[in-house]
């Protein structure tokens, strides 16, 4: 399949230039040199091409053959991607291991799923079906939480001529026949796909319903719908890859696709080890059934780095095409776009802003754009959510990745310095964070939730904006000298971001929250205020309310009250009203 | 410019380069040589350097000289392709012994008998090969074991300024590391690039004193060797940390200072070669080319070593968000910042507050490990002395008289968390327990209602004890 297309004439790292060159398409597979390096070809000129590599190039010498594939770097997609771990161009990291021990050797070719493993197949198309690109052809029980769905190949259509009845069969057997205007077509179970080219879809479909993600100040202040897109930038140590392994944890979604882009291999580790002794709490099943990985770490060749989140994106695409709803995360986005710029730089391309090329806002906008609600080409609904992590250079927001990305996202969770220093985790700013998927989720969440829920979210965050000004006045002169009812409203806004907004990803209880639990909790807040500004209207003082014994439970509810037991939140709520209007009755009677 | 045309002295070796351009020399009219394959040059002297092979063209090649290029003249210079990337011998033996930033022995010894000779730029660890690292390293310094626990096998730099005692805490860190209940020593491998001479002789010193030289690589690359051989200093010295980690399974703590003058020599090579620069002009791809250091700390299946790694940079201006501390904080796990303004105070060791951080303390620490009270006491620490930084910017506002008493606690607060559970001798070794019952005499000045992120239990059992 493969043949000699070019001469290899300039190595400059991972990009590698060659000279007369025949037949060679734009973004082609193709190998280098006699280790059989693999790379994409990034750029035509004449009979010259640029590639990048996606191994490192050190030996590499001018004279080498290049191989054209005649192909699109592509992914393989069918069952055996759940719960594997890939390099950013699909190689399966724990194969690669029982071949060729701790390291990753150079130019090691294994396939992305596993020829041999056997899987049971229940057909859902007769002969003589009419099926057409995205049809369900059957289904494979992946994991006990994913029934996967055998679909037909986009661009493929006609009739079935021929079916495999149930069994067990491996991923290249020839599943089906189709019998289409070009001749007869074998189906197998899995179908490679260009990972440059988004998977095509019926139609974009608007989305009411959030991605419930456990963690309070998301759901609650700053919530991202499913197909929506979130960046959550911040500098180092502020809690990126926490918020990301939180959201890839609890959230509910069907699929995770996890990419660890340019980040640390022990952070990659972490989650190998821990997802698959982790219990989903809406499946029962290990988180590790619905996970996907895919690993660059940050010393593992920078041209993988650029493919791996098209390589991710293009998974979820596959599982989103099945009717799921998928949640990928890219951590970090900015060492995507920093190996887009060191690429960049090597093909000798005019930079523009702080050194990345021109074209960096185009190539976020495109991965951007693969998120959405969707109804999918077999007429089911799924989703891709985005939430892409962003690491600015010294933690300065106006620099051109979080720039762009701003453009293409519609929340954005911005972490910060001081919070984080302070050990306020998440350290999700609730001043610069913001949610443009209110309006579309409001509804679920006064179905679901509490239909007062919108009123108590814009009760708290008018409470947060009033106390961010009242602050710059203690600043100057201390709280001492604000009235009561002003100092109330600090005292809860700091309950409200000790008790709620910090949500501790160690504790066993407090990691995540169910719905029901963030509603009542936040309820007991907003009621702690507008209980309390009564009572001191009539006459209580701040102090007389902090030393109800009520605050102290209140303070502790997160990690004393389970997920199971809302109602002790009720009960909570009950007492804290007892306990105010008791002190507001004292004073109603003095006052007589 | 002379163009000088060159003499194939042999298929590999040639005599003669085109240009020489700071630490760069051009050679062509050559035989094809490979990416990043190591080159002898040999001057009209006779003097020996090594270089790497930059850029590769048809016939032709940019080589980058580790010794730099005074000497060098176009016609008399010559050139060997060696048809590999720069090995380096490993072995036990090299324990004891002082090597240039290259690995050749700069101690008067010979050269040591190697078992294996290692590509210095290492091979990326598979992630699903790696042992997340959890075990926790008592450093005897309550700073670090309360608030910032290291753990074996993790990369944890010091971030320090200009005069701050960086070299004192490092030291103390290195005579005091142990795993309580377990009778290993740690090897220490140190690289030191672009310092001067008083600092090696004071790490030098101080292994001699604690008797641990014979445990010690050391590689050296001082201030007033040639800039470039610093880029090689840290990849030969994690090689070898390597081979003693993983194939002899030896628990290695490796120490690199100073991290920013590696960063500069790569930021001159970049700037001689016409690269676009990023931030500061530092190349685009200083984040990559750190991490393929940094990330070569951890631990790996199929061996019961480990690498920790140390290293150590100076954040010009005490600017943390320089490249240099910038984009090594986003590789390492954690960073120890140390503080000027403690430092005045004559506090030792001056380490920072609240941005020092150690990511992986989360396993290394509660039952079993350290104390089941650890994770909260330490998160309680940090936020009470985040309280305490604006209790301090209000006071300076509007004097100490005029805060309210709770203000005041915390004032006494930050002032005993400073000066009885920051500070501590350099010959000070407290054990967890020690370190974690001060914290509680600290926190135990602010009335229990303050201490909301400590449990019931704990409070019961700790508070005011
Ligand atoms: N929700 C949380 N609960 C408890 N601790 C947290 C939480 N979020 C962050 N942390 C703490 O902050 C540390 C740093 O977080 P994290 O590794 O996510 O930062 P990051 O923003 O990804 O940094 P980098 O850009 O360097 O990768 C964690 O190791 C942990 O100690
Ligand atoms: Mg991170």
């Amino acid at each position: 399949m493969y043949k000699v297309i070019g001469i290899v004439d300039r190595v400059l790292g991972p990009v590698v230039h060659a000279r007369d060159v025949v037949h060679a398409q734009m973004l082609e597979l193709v190998e280098v040199g006699e280790e059989r390096l693999i790379g994409e070809i990034v750029k035509l000129q004449g009979n010259r091409i640029s590639i990048q590599v996606y191994e490192d190039t050190t030996g590499l010498a001018p004279g080498a053959s290049v191989y054209g594939s005649g192909m699109p770097l592509s992914v393989e997609l069918g069952p055996g991607l759940i719960g594997s771990i890939y390099d950013g161009v699909q190689r399966p990291l724990e194969t690669i291991k029982h071949r060729a021990g701790q390291f990753i050797p150079r130019g090691i070719k294994l396939p992305s799923l596993d020829r041999e493993r056997r899987w049971p197949f229940t057909p859902a198309v007769r002969q003589k079906d009419a099926v057409s690109g995205g049809q369900i052809l059957g289904t494979v029980p992946e994991t006990q939480r994913i029934l996967h769905k055998i679909l037909i190949p986009p661009g493929l259509s006609g009739s079935i001529v021929d079916i495999k009845p149930e069994g067990e069969y491996t991923v290249d057997t020839e599943i089906a026949v189709v019998r289409t205007a070009q001749g007869d077509r074998p189906v197998r179970m899995f179908h490679p796909w260009p990972v440059r080219r988004g998977r095509p879809i019926k139609a974009r479909l608007p989305s009411d319903t959030p991605l419930i993600t456990g963690q309070r100040v998301i759901d609650t202040l700053f919530p991202v719908a499913k197909g929506g897109t979130v960046a959550v930038p911040g500098g180092f140590g502020t809690g990126k890859t926490m918020v990301e392994h939180q959201v890839a944890k609890w959230s509910d979604a069907d699929v995770v696709v996890y990419i660890g882009c340019g980040e640390r291999g022990n952070e990659m580790t972490d989650v190998l080890q821990e997802f698959p002794h982790l219990i989903d709490p809406r499946s029962g099943r290990p988180l590790m059934e619905r996970t996907v990985l895919i690993a660059n770490t940050s010393n593992m060749p920078v041209a993988a780095r650029e493919a791996s989140i098209y390589t991710g994106i293009t998974l979820a695409e596959y599982f989103r095409d099945q009717g799921y709803h998928v949640a990928i995360m890219a951590d970090s986005t900015s060492r995507w776009a920093e190996a887009l710029r060191e690429l960049s730089g090597r093909m000798e391309e005019m930079p523009a802003e702080e050194g990345f090329p021109a074209y960096l806002p185009t190539r976020l906008a495109e991965f951007y754009e693969r998120a959405g609600m969707v109804e999918t080409l077999a007429g089911e609904k799924g989703s891709i959510t985005i939430i892409g992590a962003v690491s600015p250079p010294g933690g300065d927001f106006s620099e051109p990745v979080t720039q762009h990305t701003k453009r293409f996202i519609r929340a954005f969770w911005a972490l910060d310095r001081d919070l984080a220093n302070a050990r306020h985790y998440p350290a999700i700013s609730w001043l610069d964070s913001y949610s443009e998927y209110i309006d579309d989720v409001t509804p679920w969440w006064t179905r679901e939730g509490d239909p007062e829920w919108p009123r108590f979210r814009h009760e708290i965050l008018d409470l947060l904006q009033k106390e961010s000004r009242l602050q710059q006045v203690v600043k100057l002169v201390g709280a001492d000298v604000l009235p009561d009812t002003q100092r109330l409203i600090l005292e809860v806004c700091s309950l409200f971001k000790n008790t709620f907004l910090q949500q501790s990803a160690f504790d066993k209880v407090d990691m995540y929250s169910t719905v029901p639990k963030q509603v009542k909790m936040l309820k007991i807040i907003v009621m702690f205020y507008r209980w309390g500004l009564d009572a001191i209207q009539k006459g209580a003082t701040l102090l007389k309310l902090r030393k109800m014994k009520v605050v102290s439970d209140i303070m502790r509810m997160k990690f004393s009250v389970a997920n199971e037991e809302t109602e002790k939140l009720d009960a909570l709520a009950g007492r804290l009203e007892r306990e105010m209007r008791r002190l507001g009755e004292i004073y109603d009677i003095s006052e007589k | 410019m002379i163009s000088v045309k060159n003499e194939a002295l042999s298929s590999r070796e040639y005599r003669g380069v085109q240009q020489i351009v700071g630490p760069l020399i051009i050679v062509d009219r050559i035989h094809n040589v490979g990416f990043n394959e190591l080159v002898e040059i040999r001057t009209s002297g006779g003097e020996e350097k090594l270089g790497l092979v930059l850029e590769a063209g048809e016939g032709m090649a940019v080589v980058q000289v580790f010794e730099g290029t005074t000497g060098l003249s176009l016609p008399d210079t010559s050139v060997r392709f060696r048809g590999e990337a720069l090995k380096v011998p490993v072995g036990k033996e090299m324990l004891g012994r002082v090597f240039d930033g290259v690995g050749r022995p700069v101690d008067g010894g010979p050269r040591p008998i190697a078992d294996e000779r290692w590509d210095v730029n290492g091979v990326p660890v598979n992630p699903t090969a790696r042992t997340y690292p959890k075990k926790f390293i008592q450093t005897g310094i309550s700073a670090i074991d309360g608030m910032n626990t290291l753990v074996r096998g993790q990369k944890l730099p010091v971030f320090s300024g200009a005069g701050l005692p960086h070299n004192k805490v490092t030291a103390q860190i290195v005579r005091q590391a142990k795993i309580v209940g377990e009778d290993v020593s740690f090897a220490i491998v140190f690289a030191a690039m672009g310092v001067k001479h008083d600092v090696a002789r004071y790490f030098i010193d101080n292994f001699q004193q604690t008797g641990v030289l014979e445990n010690v690589v050391l590689f050296l690359s001082l201030a007033d060797a040639p800039s470039v051989e610093r880029l090689m200093t840290p990849r030969t010295a994690l090689t070898i940390a390597e081979y003693l980690a993983f194939r002899e399974n030896m628990h290695v703590l490796v120490i690199m200072t100073d991290m920013t003058n590696y960063c500069e020599a790569l930021r001159e090579i970049s700037t001689v070669r016409g690269e676009i620069p990023s931030r500061k002009s530092y190349p685009g791809y200083l984040y990559s080319d750190l991490a393929s250091l940094y990330e070569r700390a951890g631990m790996v299946e199929q061996s019961t070593g480990s690498i920790t790694q140390v290293p150590i940079l100076t954040m010009p201006n005490d600017d943390i968000s320089h490249p240099v501390p910038d984009l090594t904080g986003y590789i390492t796990e954690g960073q120890i910042v140390l503080e000027r303004e403690l430092a005045q105070r004559g506090i030792y060791p001056p380490i920072a507050g609240l941005p020092s951080l150690s990511r992986l303390m989360k396993d290394g620490i509660g039952p079993g490990m350290t104390r089941e009270d650890h994770a909260h006491i330490a998160s309680q620490l940090f936020a009470a002395y985040a309280k305490v930084k604006d209790v301090r910017a209000l006071a300076s506002v509007i004097g100490e008289e005029e805060l309210t008493p709770l203000d005041n606690l915390y004032i006494k607060y930050g002032e005993a968390f400073e000066q009885q559970f920051l500070s501590q001798r350099e010959d000070e070794e407290r054990s967890i327990e020690q370190t974690l019952d001060l914290g509680w005499q600290v926190i135990s000045l602010l009335p229990k209602e303050e201490l909301q992120r400590i449990t019931e239990e704990e409070l019961v059992k700790y508070y005011g004890k």
